[in-house]
């Protein structure tokens, strides 16, 4: 499934020189990576490299310090004006983060409401759907999320994987161009990791939403990335297509780091 | 030991009945549920407001929430009362217990809205969620979920508190009590009553806010 970087089409996602830091915490320094539209990209790396900072700055919940993050080449919060990095409206941040949406490690439904409810929410009052075209689609997706019943329960009611599938829709349903998965599966009990995987697998068959994966899974990072960039430290240290990455990387510190969570003789095993 | 000498008379008791019972129903009664009504309501506005206003406004709400707190209710009775001439005091009444009410409420409302998970903010972003949409859907809803016990035993203080209207001339309930012992040389039945009838109001009221606080809390 690997695709060649395809350099003639616009890339969804541009980081510019990013830096992020908090306070004098340098999290991220001189960032530049792209990705192209419908490409599914996953970020691996050691606790605290910068893997969930970098989701975080695509979601807006974060902004960078410095440089430019391009969305189809739109800028995201900042953009240059005579030189100068100004910050946008708060109306433009807005626009461009529509097309985004994120699933998050602790779910993060919303409890005070009903499983549809949390997923017709935003395409009502976002989107402005009516409450009957957002609900016609709300069921379709609990429907391939494996979860028609659970239509009127509350996320309380829910185990900790049907949870995840219900955020798995709820962002869906926003219709995002890209999706930003965070360690979906972290929090997750290891009997049922594997059906949350199951339906983002599905997601990457059957659509061409461009993904953002950051997961310790990485036998489902090899089977649905078509790149995968190794993080350490708040920079790239190993850009390639995941058959490379886990077979034959080509830095000593992706070695280490696969040996580590992998263990011994697993690479290159599927 | 006949008569005036007696500790208690049952008869007194009786005839005490109506007028406290009046009190009840006229003044303490309504006083505390339209009071409630009035802290409950103004007590989110100030959490607002000091949350989401800008500088000058969020400062003066704060200013003046602190300010009310300190200061004895009875005082706020009288100058309200004394200020505001063109209003019955029944009115003032009203009005006084509920701003000084709301102020101890916009600090429970407080807590509450910073109770609610970074996570479901970052969520509402997630989702492009207005900042409307965000408090009135998300954040409002599980902040007062918190909210309700506290709203609870302040309507119970408040309920406790409506004797100070005697210093505007309102006649509530332990005011009427004291009123009818006067006029008949007997204090402790109609004392007693008032007593029972806070007891009998109170007790149901806690029970009441136990269960809702249980009913209101997550299956988590
Ligand atoms: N809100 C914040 N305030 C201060 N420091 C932060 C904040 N968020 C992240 N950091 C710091 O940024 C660094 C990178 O954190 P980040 O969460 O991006 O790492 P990660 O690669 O996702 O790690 P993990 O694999 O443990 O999730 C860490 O040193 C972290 O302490
Ligand atoms: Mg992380």
């Amino acid at each position: 499934m690997p695709t060649p970087t395809d350099t003639a089409a616009a890339p969804i996602i541009e980081f510019r020189d990013v830096e992020k830091r908090f306070g004098d915490n340098v999290v991220l320094k001189d960032l530049d990576f792209h990705v192209n539209r419908g490409e599914r990209v996953t970020l691996i790396g050691p606790s605290g490299s910068g893997k969930t900072t970098i989701l975080r700055l695509v979601m807006t919940l974060e902004e960078a310090t410095d440089g430019l993050i391009l969305i189809d080449g739109d800028p995201l919060t900042h953009r240059i004006v005579d030189g100068k990095r100004v910050r946008l409206s708060n109306r433009e941040i807005k626009r461009t983060r529509t097309r985004i949406g994120m699933v998050f490690q602790q779910f993060n439904l919303f409890p005070n409401m009903t499983v549809i409810q949390n997923i017709t929410e935003s395409p009502i009052h976002v989107l402005g759907q009516s409450k009957a075209e957002a609900t016609r689609r709300a069921k379709d997706l609990l429907h391939q999320v494996g979860l028609d019943d659970k239509a009127d329960a509350h996320p309380s009611s829910l185990s900790g994987g049907q949870q995840q599938r219900v955020a798995i829709a709820r962002a869906l349903a926003m219709d995002p161009e890209i999706l930003l998965l965070d360690e979906v599966t972290s929090a997750l009990d290891p009997e049922i990791v594997g059906e949350v995987l199951g339906i983002l697998r599905r997601i990457a068959e059957t659509t061409d939403i461009t993904m953002l994966i950051v997961t310790h899974e990485m036998q489902f990072a090899r089977d649905v990335s078509d790149r995968v960039l190794m993080f350490d430290g708040g920079s790239i240290v190993e850009d390639a297509d995941p058959d490379t990455m886990f077979t034959a990387p080509s830095h000593e510190r992706t070695r280490k780091f696969l040996k580590a969570v992998l263990g011994e003789g697993q690479i290159g095993t599927r | 030991m006949q008569e005036q000498t007696e500790i208690w008379d049952w008869e007194m008791f009786f005839r005490a009945l109506p007028p406290v019972l009046e009190g009840f129903l006229t003044v303490t009664l309504l006083v505390t549920v339209l009071g409630t009504v009035i802290a409950a309501a103004l007590g989110l506005v100030w959490a607002m407001l000091i949350r989401l206003a800008p500088q000058p406004v969020s400062g003066i709400v704060k200013w003046f929430v602190a300010f009310i707190r300190m200061t004895p209710i009875v005082v706020q009775l009288l100058f309200a009362y004394y200020a505001f001439l063109m209003f019955d005091a029944m009115t003032i009444g009203i009005v006084v217990f509920g701003i000084h009410y709301s102020t101890y409420m916009s600090e429970v409302y407080r807590a509450g809205i910073d109770a609610v998970p970074k996570g479901q903010w970052e969520a509402t972003t997630a989702l492009s969620m207005s900042t409307r949409r965000t408090w009135a859907a998300v954040v409002i809803p599980q902040a007062l979920r918190a909210t309700v016990p506290a709203l609870g035993n302040y309507a119970i203080s408040m309920f406790k508190d409506t004797p100070f209207l005697l210093v505007i001339g309102v006649v509530e309930m332990v005011n009427a009590a004291q009123i009818f012992g006067g006029n008949n040389f007997r204090y402790v039945e109609a004392i007693t009553l008032a007593g029972i009838i806070f007891l009998l109001a109170s007790y149901p009221t806690s029970v009441l806010i136990r269960r809702m606080e249980k009913r209101l809390a997550y299956a988590n």
